[in-house]
C-alpha cells in the first residue's frame, strides 16, 4: 500500500452544488479525484441515515452541500436541513463519532472555484485524519450488500 | 385514591368509558399497568412512586381503540405524553378521560388540552441528579472515550425494542427498523446495527421526546437511553431557544429560523 487515499462521499443538491461542481469541470479547474458525488433534489432530501450508510460502506469523509440560505429552489429545504444537521451533529459527537469527517457547506451554482477548494481541503484534512477504522471495524464495508 | 377509584367506578358503571387503564400491584414489589373493564375490579387500582410506566403509550394502540372509550390514570409524565400525542393528531383529547389527583389532592378536571398544558407548566419536572451527572460525565469525556463508552453500552443491546414499545411517541405502524425493502438498519444485534438503531431512535424522538425516561426503565440491559434524549432536548433548547412549553405542542425540526447558527458550515 502506498499513500492512503481517502474515500469521500458528497451529498449535494441538484440546483446549486451539483451545478457548481459542473461549473468546476467546465471551467477546467482541477481538484482531488477522491470525491464521489451523489445528486439529490435538495439538501432537505438528505436523510441522516445516508451519512451513516456512507460511513458503514467504507467512506472516510463526507461532504454535504447545497444552496446558500435564502437560495433554496424549494424556498426552505436548506433551512430545514440545517436544523436537522445541528441536532444530528451534536448527537454524533455525543456518541463519539468523528464529526470532523463530515463537512457541511453551501456552494452555489456560480461557485465552481469554491467547490474545488472545498474538495481539496476536505481531502487534505481526511488524509491527515487517516482511514476511519473505528467505524469501519464495526461495519463490514468490503462485504457487498444488495438492497431491494 | 378512593375518590379516583370512585370516579373510575362511576365511569365504568354508567358506561361512559369501556376501559380504565391504570396501575396495579405487580410481582416483587413492582407496579404494572392494568386494564379494567369491569367495575368490580376497580380496587386493584394503585398509584404511587413505583408507577413509572407512561400509560399514554396505550392510547394510540388499535386494540385499545377497539375496546371503546378510555379513562387513563395519569401521572405527570403520562399527561405530557397525552398532550404530545394529541398535538400530533393521534387522537382527539375530548375522546379520553383523565383520572388522578393533582398536588393539592383534588381530582383532575381538565376541560381542554390547554388546561392540561397549563397544569404541566405549573409543575416542571426536574431531571434527577443522577441523569444530569451522567450526561455531564459523558460530555466531559474525550471523543474516543465517548465512542468506547457507547460501544460498550450498545454491545449489551439485544434489540428487543422494549424502548420502542415503552415510548408513547414511538407509534409508527411500520417502524423504519422493521422495514426490509430497503433495509436501513440491520436487525441483528451487531455493533453496527445497534449503533444505527439507537441513533435513529434518538433522532426520530428529537424534539418530540417528553423525557419521561420510560425507555431507559424498560431496557432489560440498562442502557441509559434517556441520556441520549436528554442531550438532544438540551441541544434543541440551547440552539433554537425553544421553551419546554413550546416543545410540548410543536415539532422544532419541522419549523426553522433563518438565523439558526451555522458556525460549522463552510
Amino acid at each position: 500500500m502506498d499513500e492512503f487515499e481517502p474515500k469521500i462521499v458528497a451529498f449535494v443538491c441538484n440546483w446549486c452544488t451539483y451545478a457548481g461542481a459542473d461549473l468546476t469541470g467546465t471551467s477546467r479547474i482541477k481538484y482531488a479525484p477522491n470525491v464521489r458525488i451523489i445528486r439529490f433534489p435538495c439538501t432537505g432530501r438528505i436523510d441522516f441515515m445516508f451519512i451513516l450508510k456512507a460511513f458503514a460502506r467504507g467512506a472516510d469523509g463526507i461532504i454535504v452541500s447545497g444552496c446558500h440560505p435564502n437560495d433554496c429552489h424549494y424556498t426552505s429545504g436548506n433551512f430545514h436541513a440545517r436544523r436537522r444537521w445541528i441536532v444530528f451533529r451534536s448527537l454524533l459527537d455525543f456518541l463519539g463519532i468523528d464529526v470532523r469527517r463530515i463537512t457541511f457547506s453551501w456552494v452555489s451554482a456560480a461557485e465552481g472555484a469554491k467547490w474545488a477548494d472545498l474538495v481539496n481541503q476536505t481531502t487534505a484534512e481526511i488524509r491527515k485524519l487517516g482511514p476511519y477504522t473505528s467505524y469501519h471495524k464495526i461495519s463490514k464495508p468490503e462485504e457487498e450488500v444488495i438492497y431491494g | 385514591m378512593d375518590r379516583v377509584k370512585q370516579k373510575a367506578r362511576d365511569l365504568l358503571d354508567s358506561n361512559k368509558v369501556q376501559v380504565v387503564i391504570g396501575y396495579e400491584e405487580g410481582t416483587d414489589g413492582t407496579a404494572r399497568p392494568v386494564f379494567i373493564m369491569d367495575s368490580k375490579n376497580i380496587d386493584k387500582l394503585i398509584f404511587n412512586d413505583r408507577c413509572y410506566h407512561n400509560l399514554a403509550v396505550y392510547l394510540t394502540k388499535v386494540e385499545v381503540e377497539k375496546i371503546g372509550r378510555v379513562a387513563v390514570e395519569a401521572s405527570l409524565n403520562t399527561l405530557k405524553g397525552i398532550v404530545k400525542l394529541a398535538s400530533e393528531g393521534q387522537f382527539v383529547f375530548e375522546d379520553i378521560d383523565i383520572l388522578g389527583v393533582n398536588r393539592n389532592g383534588e381530582l383532575y378536571e381538565f376541560a381542554s388540552l390547554d388546561e392540561v398544558i397549563d397544569y404541566i407548566d405549573q409543575h416542571p419536572v426536574e431531571y434527577s441528579p443522577e441523569e444530569i451527572s451522567l450526561l455531564r460525565k459523558i460530555e466531559s469525556m474525550t471523543r474516543e472515550e465517548r465512542w468506547e463508552y457507547w460501544q460498550e453500552e450498545f454491545s449489551r443491546c439485544i434489540r428487543c425494542y422494549a424502548c420502542r414499545a415503552a415510548c408513547p411517541n414511538c407509534y409508527c405502524d411500520a417502524c423504519i427498523v422493521d422495514i426490509n425493502q430497503p433495509q436501513w438498519i440491520s436487525p441483528t444485534p451487531d455493533a453496527l446495527g445497534n449503533l444505527e438503531w439507537h441513533i435513529i431512535r434518538a433522532m426520530h424522538l428529537a424534539g418530540r421526546c417528553v423525557n419521561c425516561g420510560a425507555c431507559a426503565k424498560a431496557c432489560p440491559v440498562d442502557i441509559p437511553l434517556n441520556i441520549l434524549n436528554l442531550k438532544l432536548a438540551e441541544e434543541i433548547s440551547k440552539n433554537f431557544g425553544i421553551s419546554e412549553e413550546f416543545l410540548l405542542t410543536n415539532y422544532p425540526l419541522a419549523i426553522y429560523d433563518p438565523n439558526d447558527k451555522e458556525n460549522f458550515i463552510k
